[in-house]
């Protein structure tokens, strides 16, 4: 019988199973394969060892399964329905795993299959073929005792091997959702570093340097060369040295260079002292492009670009600024371009050194005005060093 | 006819030596007549040297090319035959899609001397018809009109504006959009006109227009929208121009020729 309960929180457990529609095709359709072979298999193994007729067998066999399948089901969907209820009722949103979540009510559905699954099973079983089977309660009856054995173990073989198999389609499933994802992040870093725009841009400088200056558009072409290897490869790579780190910001800034020509003047300065420290790969590269994208290449008169790398006591202070256009200039670019640039630091930070390290991104206060974008890391990083 | 001349709109000055370079070469009759890095320039330059033909990098700072395109077309002066216009860029696919789609000219960077001499051919057929030079206003009118047209398209996504927020040092004035006349751009400002007052919001056209409904504001110039219900008459003068009467205001509002057909009678 069905707590009352469970009877209540029905319309809501419809919502909860609409929700997990394909999930509840997916497990209905297992539940009648597993019932219908362990119906058939009961039914050929009773009929072999006391010789009854195996239709029968089959329909006392079926009646039965059928009964606990709607107890056990029932009861979960019940369960989950109330789970679901409580949650919205707290004002917590819905179970994400769903109808998964009446997995956790098996142990009272299974009771309450021992206990009716049978009884209404060989009800049903004697009004279709107008037998009539002695009472269940007449434990000494070995028939009896086969009928509540047989019903106990396949429930449990079923059970067992239903949640299971759920188990796994959902764990499958769920690290096949985080695989699309860590490739989209790939994809859309990729993108963001290899922007088209600034490829053809860049070649088509290259195209006119050739004709003119032989020998410093050998040189650009390397720069390009050394700028599109490390983009490719820096998803890969743990860490590199600060020096590594500038120079790969100091090819970028030289090809950009060529393309702005006098709008464009760069500082770099990082101390000797600093130059082994371990960073994570073109940590930097996001900041420069923002600061050239959004700050200096749409000003007229175009600016300077400055990074700084400087000890803090136990902190590593990293420093872009320019002296662009300033923030509040470009907030819908921002929020677009700048912002996945910007997003994608904080991210690679937080996974790193958590809590420890941070990105800010301020005017840059002074009379040049500009942005200024700070990086702080832990100096010793004893824990990804 | 005198030597055809040009203007050269580009920011990154390698490419446009490269262009130069290659347009002495392809056409050797062409004068340079500016090479200029930003829009603001290009139009300033364009408007004072009317070249026959400009090439307008897409991407500058400033002023994009588009955006010159615009400002060239609604202040040419009247009888001077308006400069065949080409558009450069390194790769942004729905601007090309959209040039292609209006027949508008571009070129792709890097700039393949082959495409360069198509280019110049048909400049140098465009110019030659003299007839033709007539409808080049006219023309590049209809382009900009559909490509400004898809540009504005996208207003879906931005929240629609009902109360505009003036700060003016510790008051803040509340102004409810359908109390606005007229918006103006002014340098890194809008004013804001109502009937009482005019308030200054930093705010740029471009990003007020896709929060206006484009149904009750229209866009007149490319620094002016007005509420449409608050336009009393439009008179168009002997040159063309159109200027708007106001309800609530005393002056008048200019037209222009990129939105003037607006105006005309049913």
């Amino acid at each position: 019988m069905p707590t009352p309960a469970a009877c209540e929180a029905a319309p809501p457990g419809a919502t909860a199973l609409g929700a997990a529609a394909a999930r509840w095709r997916r497990h209905a359709s297992r539940t009648l394969v597993f019932m219908v072979t362990l119906c058939v298999a009961i039914a050929l193994l009773l009929s072999a060892f006391d010789g009854g007729g195996l239709g029968t067998k089959l329909i006392y066999s079926f009646a039965i399964g059928m009964s606990c399948v709607v107890v056990i089901d029932g009861t979960r969907l019940g369960f989950a329905a109330l789970t679901d209820g409580l949650r919205r009722w707290r004002g917590l949103p819905a179970s994400p795993s769903g109808f998964g979540s009446g997995w956790r009510g098996v142990v009272p559905a299974m009771l309450l299959c021992i206990l009716i699954g049978p009884f209404v099973g060989i009800g049903i079983a004697d009004r279709l073929t107008g037998n009539r089977s002695p009472s269940l309660f007449q434990l000494d009856s070995p028939a009896t005792r086969v009928t509540l054995t047989l019903t106990v173990l396949g429930s449990l073989v079923s059970v067992f091997a239903l949640s299971t198999l759920e188990r796994l389609a959902s764990a499958r499933a769920l690290a096949e959702a985080a695989q699309r994802q860590a490739t989209e992040a790939r994809l859309r870093l990729l993108e963001s570093q290899l922007e088209p725009h600034m490829l053809f841009n860049t070649l088509a400088n290259l195209r006119v340097l050739i004709g003119l200056d032989p020998p410093r558009a050998q040189a650009m072409l390397d720069r390009l060369n050394d700028y599109l290897r490390a983009t490719l490869y820096a998803s890969r790579a743990g860490h590199q040295t600060l020096a590594a780190e500038f120079d790969r910001v100091a090819d970028y800034l030289a090809l950009m260079g060529m393309r702005m020509g006098p709008r464009l003047q760069v500082g770099l300065d990082l101390p000797e002292a600093l130059r082994a420290r371990p960073v994570p790969p073109l940590l930097l590269q996001p900041l420069v492009e923002n600061a050239i994208k959004h700050g200096l290449e749409p000003k007229v008169d175009g600016g300077r670009i400055d990074i700084r790398a400087r000890r803090e006591g136990a902190a590593l202070r990293l420093e872009v600024r320019d002296t662009g256009l300033g923030l509040d200039a470009a907030p819908p670019a921002l929020a677009s371009a700048g912002g996945f640039g910007l997003q994608l630091v904080r991210d690679r930070l937080a996974t790193l050194y958590g809590a420890r390290a941070g990105l800010t991104l301020a005017p840059a206060g002074d009379a040049e005005g500009g942005t200024t974008a700070t990086v702080r890391l832990p100096f010793d990083d004893r824990a990804s060093g | 006819m005198n030597a055809p001349r040009c203007l050269i709109a580009e920011d990154e000055p390698l490419l446009a030596a490269g262009l130069r370079a290659d347009l002495a070469t392809l056409w050797p009759g062409l004068e340079v007549a500016a090479m200029v890095g930003d829009g603001a320039r290009a139009v300033e330059q364009a408007l004072a040297l009317r070249p026959q033909v400009c090439f307008l990098d897409i991407r500058m700072p400033g002023r994009s090319g588009l955006d010159a395109a615009q400002a060239l077309a609604e202040d040419w002066p009247d009888g001077v035959p308006f400069p065949l216009l080409v558009f450069v860029t390194a790769y942004d696919q729905y601007a090309l899609q959209a040039f292609d789609a209006q027949a508008v000219d571009y070129l792709v960077k890097p700039v393949e001397p082959k495409r360069l001499a198509a280019c110049v051919n048909r400049l140098q057929a465009r110019l030659a018809d003299r007839d033709g030079a007539a409808d080049t206003l006219q023309r590049t009118l209809d382009q900009l009109r559909a490509l400004l047209g898809t540009r504005t398209g996208q207003d879906d996504g931005a929240e629609r504006l009902t109360v505009i927020q003036s700060q003016v040092g510790n008051l803040v004035h509340m102004v409810p959009v359908e109390d606005v006349i007229y918006f103006e751009a002014a340098d890194k400002y809008l004013r804001v006109l109502t009937a009482e007052r005019e308030h200054l919001i930093r705010m740029s056209l471009k990003e007020l227009l896709p929060r206006l409904d484009a149904q009750a504001f229209w866009q007149v110039h490319r620094g002016t929208v007005v509420q449409a219900r608050c336009i009393v008459s439009a008179r168009r003068d002997d040159s063309g121009k159109v200027h708007l009467t106001l309800r609530g205001r005393t002056e008048t509002v200019a037209a222009s020729r990129l939105y003037a057909h607006r105006f005309r009678g049913l």
